[in-house]
C-alpha cells in the first residue's frame, strides 16, 4: 500500500459575508468549500460538513430573502453574446490542442511547483508554466456536439482553473511564512505579523491579479471566552 | 506497461455503434479509470457520468462485459483483459449520448410514494422510543445510493417496459423503508398492489445480485411486503373474518 500526503481541501475562496454568505457580486452567494474564511489557515478533519450543512442553510436563506427583496437586474444582450461566443470558441479552432492535455499539465505543474512544501523559485517557475498553458489553453479544440461533451466542458474549465491556479501561486509567494496546511521551505516559522491579515486577490483593469491585504476581524467576545475556558 | 481492449458504445438517443479503444493499464484501475482516459487521450467528447469515485453517488452505473456494475469500482483484475471489454449503458432507461442514459423516471416515482408520516410523539416533550431491534431493521435500506442498476436488471422493466405498472426493486426497497419504520403510520399496501405492481416480481432475485451495496432487496424488503399485501387482501381466514366480523360483534 502506498501512503502519502496529498492536496485535499482548498482553504482560500470566494470572499463572503460571514452571516448572509454573499460574496462582492450582489446576489453571489458562495458556501462549502468553494467560499473562503472559516477555516483560518487549515481545515481539520469532519469539519467541512459542518461548515456546508450551517453556511449551505444560511446561504440558501439569504439567497432566497435576497430573491424576494430584489428584482430581477438588467442582463446586457451584448454580453450575454459575447460570453456565448467565447463558449462556442472551442468547436470553431482549427488547432488540435487537446484541453485534457492541458489540464493534466497544469495539474502536473500546481503538484509539482506549488505542491505540499513550496519555495519561491519553484513558485516563480510555475507562474511563467501557467503563461503558457494560459496560451495552450486558447487553442483548446473540440469535436463533437453541445450535448454531454465533457471535452468541451474542459476546455471551458480550463480559463478558471488557470485563473485560480495563478491566484494560489501569487498568494503563496506573497505569504512569506509558513502557516497550517501552507508550508514554505525557505520561511519554515510563522511570522506574527503574517498572522494579523487575509490575502485578498481582484481581478485588476486589464485583468491581472491584484493582491491586497485585509486584516482579519478580532475574534467575537463570545468565541475568545470559549478558546479561555478551553485552555 | 500491459494495454487492454475497452470496446465502448458510442451514439445519440439509441442509436449507435461500438467502437474499440486500445489503451494502457496499470495496477490498480478501475474501468472509471480507462473511460477517463480514454475519453482524455483518444475521445475527448465520450460522453459519462460520473462523481464521487468512490461506489457512493450512484452515478456511473453502466454495463460491464454484460453486467450492471458501477464503473468506479470494478477493478480490472476481475475482468478478463484478453479479449475486448464492452461497456454500455444501461438499457432500462432511454438513451441520451454515450454511457449516459436518462434516469428521470426514477425521480418522478419516487414522488408518487406516500411520504414518512411519524405516529404522535411518544413523550410530552415531543419525542418518540424506539426499540433498537425496530431500528435494525430498516437500516439495510437505507444505504440505497440510487445507482438504479436492480431496475436496470429487472425484467420487469427491462425487457417488459412495464414503467407504467411496476415502480422496480428500488422503490419496493424504498416503500419496504417506509412501510417498516418503527414510527410511520402512513399505510402503502393498496398502492403496493394496484399502482406500484408488486404483484409484477416474481422473485427472480436478480436485483439481489446486482445491487453495490449488498442489499438483500428481494428477501428482505419485497418478500415482507408481498406477504404484507397477501394478509389484507388475499388471505382466506381474514376473508373469513371481514364475512362473518360483522355478525359477530
Ligand atoms: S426479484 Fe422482482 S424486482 Fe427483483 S429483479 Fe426479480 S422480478 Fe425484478
Ligand atoms: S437498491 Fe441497490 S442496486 Fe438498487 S438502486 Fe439502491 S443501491 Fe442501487
Ligand atoms: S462515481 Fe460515484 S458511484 Fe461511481
Amino acid at each position: 500500500m502506498e501512503i502519502g500526503p496529498t492536496t485535499h481541501y482548498v482553504m482560500g475562496g470566494v470572499r463572503v459575508d460571514g452571516d448572509s454568505q454573499m460574496s462582492d457580486v450582489p446576489g453571489l452567494f458562495a458556501a462549502g468549500e468553494c467560499a473562503a474564511g472559516l477555516h483560518g489557515a487549515n481545515r481539520l478533519g469532519g469539519n467541512s460538513l459542518s461548515d456546508l450543512l450551517v453556511f449551505g442553510k444560511r446561504a440558501g436563506e439569504y439567497a432566497a430573502r435576497f430573491a424576494k427583496e430584489n428584482a430581477l437586474g438588467a442582463v446586457s444582450s451584448q454580453a450575454i453574446e459575447s460570453a456565448e461566443k467565447c463558449a462556442l470558441q472551442p468547436f470553431e479552432r482549427k488547432s488540435s490542442e487537446n484541453p485534457y492535455a492541458v489540464q493534466h499539465t497544469l495539474q502536473d505543474v500546481m503538484q509539482d511547483l506549488v505542491g505540499i512544501v513550496r519555495a519561491e523559485a519553484e513558485m516563480l517557475q510555475a507562474l511563467e508554466r501557467i503563461r503558457e498553458l494560459k496560451a495552450r489553453s486558447e487553442r483548446a479544440s473540440v469535436d463533437g456536439n453541445r450535448e454531454y461533451n465533457a471535452g468541451w466542458h474542459t476546455a471551458l474549465d480550463l480559463h478558471n482553473l488557470l485563473t485560480i491556479s495563478e491566484v494560489i501561486t501569487r498568494s503563496a509567494l506573497h505569504r512569506k511564512e509558513s502557516r497550517g496546511a501552507h508550508f514554505r521551505d525557505d520561511f519554515p516559522a510563522k511570522d506574527e505579523q503574517s498572522g494579523k491579515f487575509n490575502i485578498v486577490a481582484r481581478k485588476g483593469t486589464n485583468g491581472e491579479v491584484q493582491l491586497a491585504h485585509e486584516p482579519i476581524p478580532p475574534m467575537p467576545q463570545e468565541l475568545q471566552q470559549i478558546v479561555e475556558e478551553m485552555k | 506497461m500491459a494495454t487492454a481492449t475497452f470496446r465502448i458504445w458510442r451514439g445519440e438517443r439509441g442509436e449507435g455503434q461500438f467502437r474499440d479503444y486500445t489503451t494502457e493499464t496499470s495496477e490498480g484501475m478501475v474501468v472509471l479509470d480507462v473511460v477517463h482516459q480514454i475519453q482524455a487521450e483518444q475521445a475527448n467528447d465520450l460522453a459519462v457520468r460520473w462523481n464521487c469515485k468512490a461506489g457512493k453517488c450512484g452515478s456511473c452505473s453502466a454495463e460491464i462485459n454484460g453486467m450492471p456494475k458501477l464503473m468506479c469500482m470494478t477493478r480490472l483484475n476481475t475482468l478478463p483483459l484478453d479479449k475486448p471489454v464492452t461497456v454500455e449503458p444501461m438499457k432500462s432507461f432511454p438513451h441520451m449520448r454515450d454511457l449516459v442514459t436518462d434516469v428521470s423516471w426514477n425521480y418522478e416515482v419516487k414522488k408518487r410514494i406516500p411520504k414518512f408520516q411519524p405516529r404522535r410523539p411518544d413523550a410530552p416533550d415531543g419525542t418518540w422510543r424506539i426499540a433498537q431491534e425496530d431500528v435494525e431493521r430498516v437500516q439495510e435500506f437505507r444505504k440505497c445510493i440510487e445507482c438504479y442498476l436492480c431496475q436496470d436488471v429487472c425484467h420487469v422493466l427491462r425487457d417488459h417496459h412495464m414503467h407504467d405498472k411496476f415502480i422496480g426493486p428500488r422503490f419496493l426497497v424504498y416503500a419496504a423503508a417506509l412501510e417498516m419504520h418503527p414510527l410511520d403510520v402512513a399505510d402503502r399496501i393498496p398502492e403496493l398492489t394496484k399502482d406500484f405492481g408488486i404483484g409484477l416480481c416474481n422473485i427472480t432475485k436478480c436485483c439481489t445480485k446486482v445491487c453495490p451495496e449488498n442489499i438483500t432487496i428481494t428477501d428482505n424488503a419485497i418478500i415482507p411486503l408481498k406477504e404484507r399485501v397477501v394478509d389484507r387482501f388475499f388471505d382466506p381466514l381474514s376473508k373469513l373474518f371481514k364475512v362473518f366480523g360483522g355478525s359477530n360483534t
